[in-house]
């Protein structure tokens, strides 16, 4: 990959900002998503909730699937890749899909290694739980991050965590001398020239968004509050009672998160939200997959 | 880019936002339908039109192109409709399609240019001068008091087309 073209990357990153993506199965549910004022759509089989509730082995979706949500909306449309899988990776790619996300929720292929995204032209979205987590990700290539939270249970505490570390880590390393900087690296065991990056600008070179657990437009400008730069809502919005009313309520907390006033209407009579799991209640932990 | 360009900026999230007193719009890049959204849903829509309509300055950058344009191409949507060009929103396709360049605006040569699952502007009307190209095609516009871009100054260090904007405004008090 060009320069130029892990430029091109991060500036569609950019774009996003401020907004949120939301998990859809259908090109309906895509409609539906469009319409409440997603920014993108990440177009999988299944959500994670019932991911969860199927066991077994999760992979990409179904290419036909992705197509027909590719040409029902015309926002960008992402999609997810085991972990380590290239050569899933490279279906996606062939397919013209606007975003990879190398992501936790789909069972990993390989337990060592994650995809070198640099030998890619198209853009990916990683998971990540702390600062040097996320590091290693934009060295391998990828142009945006997210918390990974724990998807499918509709509890954002672990949202809530990965972000708050990742947030505290980006200033402690603001405020070291530069000369403990090499001892921070081998630590956060992340690229060097990265942490100089996160040092000199107090953010990560790339967009950062919170992702798993986010269930309300309270949870959502919560993430905003605690420095996310926007919101994936997964399981959130098509488990919930009224998908297409709390989508478009979770898009104007997220846009007006310092607007208590406005949350609370936003947050009136949304129908049923999705049923919650505890996530200490929960088997399978996905935020443990790739680090 | 405005900021770095020595002018002072604030952000239109709501209605009473709308009453700080203001020298000129900036419709930035972004997703047109969610912006078109939620400048509807959130009361912005018709003020900012009235504004518009009235001649405060508007510099449009991606989706704010779309958002100004009267036509859109294989979409009845009309936002603002005050631009008399005609839009193809994500004319060279999805972000594999996206692409970086340098040309000419105005007085100014090789400015960077990145367009990002940009729009391509297919027809302009009589009055409308065109401010930058690729292959040929209009890529930036300047109607009235509307400036816009298919591509995204904002992306980018370099400030001359920023600046630009802001010497018309200064040359117009």
């Amino acid at each position: 990959m060009s320069e130029n073209r892990a430029e091109l990357n991060r500036n569609l990153a950019q774009m996003l900002k401020g907004g949120v993506i939301m998990d859809v199965t259908t090109p309906e549910q895509a409609k539906i998503a469009e319409d409440a004022g997603a920014c993108a759509v990440m177009a999988l089989e299944r959500i994670p909730a019932d991911i969860r509730a199927a066991g077994g082995v999760s992979r990409m979706s179904d290419p036909a699937m992705i197509r027909g949500i590719q040409e029902a909306v015309s926002i960008p449309v992402m999609a997810k890749c085991r972990i380590g899988h290239i050569a899933e990776a490279r279906v996606l790619q062939a397919i013209e899909i606007d975003y990879i996300d190398e992501s936790e929720v789909l069972s990993p292929a390989d337990d060592l290694y994650h995809i070198d995204k640099n030998a890619f032209d198209v853009p990916f979205v990683c998971g990540a739980r702390d600062l040097g987590e996320a590091l290693r990700r934009i060295g391998e290539g990828a142009s945006m991050i997210r918390t990974k939270g724990e998807p499918g249970t509709g509890d954002v505490v672990q949202a809530v965590r990965h972000m708050r570390k990742m947030q505290s880590e980006i200033r402690r390393i603001q405020f070291l001398r530069p000369d403990e900087l090499f001892e921070a690296a081998k630590q956060l065991a992340a690229p060097l020239a990265l942490v100089e990056y996160v040092h000199a600008n107090g953010k990560l070179p790339v967009v950062n968004f919170a992702a798993g657990g986010v269930a309300t437009p309270a949870d959502a400008a919560l993430m905003m509050e605690l420095g996310a730069e926007g919101v994936f809502v997964g399981s959130g919005i098509f488990k919930s009672g009224d998908p297409a009313k709390r989508a478009a309520a979770i898009v104007k907390a997220v846009t007006n998160w310092q607007d208590a006033k406005l949350i609370a209407e936003l947050s009136a009579n949304l129908g049923e939200a999705m049923v919650g799991i505890n996530a200490d209640e929960i088997q399978t932990i996905m935020e443990e997959r790739g680090k | 880019m405005f900021r770095s360009a020595g002018a002072e900026t604030f952000e239109i999230r709501q209605l009473a936002d709308l009453k700080r007193p203001m020298d000129a719009l900036v419709l930035p890049g972004g997703e047109s339908t969610v912006q078109g959204k939620l400048l509807r849903e959130l009361g912005l829509f018709a003020p900012l039109r009235a504004k518009i309509l009235a001649g405060l300055p508007v510099f449009a950058t991606c989706a704010g192109l779309i958002l100004l344009a009267e036509r859109l191409v294989d979409d009845p949507t009309v936002w603002f409709g005050v631009l008399p060009v005609t839009v193809r929103r994500n004319a060279y396709g999805r972000q594999l399609g996206s692409f970086a360049c340098r040309g000419p605006i105005g007085p100014d040569d090789n400015v960077p240019q990145a367009f990002i699952r940009a729009p391509g502007i297919e027809d302009v009307g009589p009055e409308v001068e065109i401010l930058s190209t690729y292959n040929g095609r209009p890529t930036g516009v300047r109607y009235k008091n509307l400036t816009a871009f298919a591509w995204h100054p904002e992306l980018t260090t370099d400030l001359r087309v920023a600046r630009r904007f802001l010497d018309g405004l200064r040359a117009a008090d």
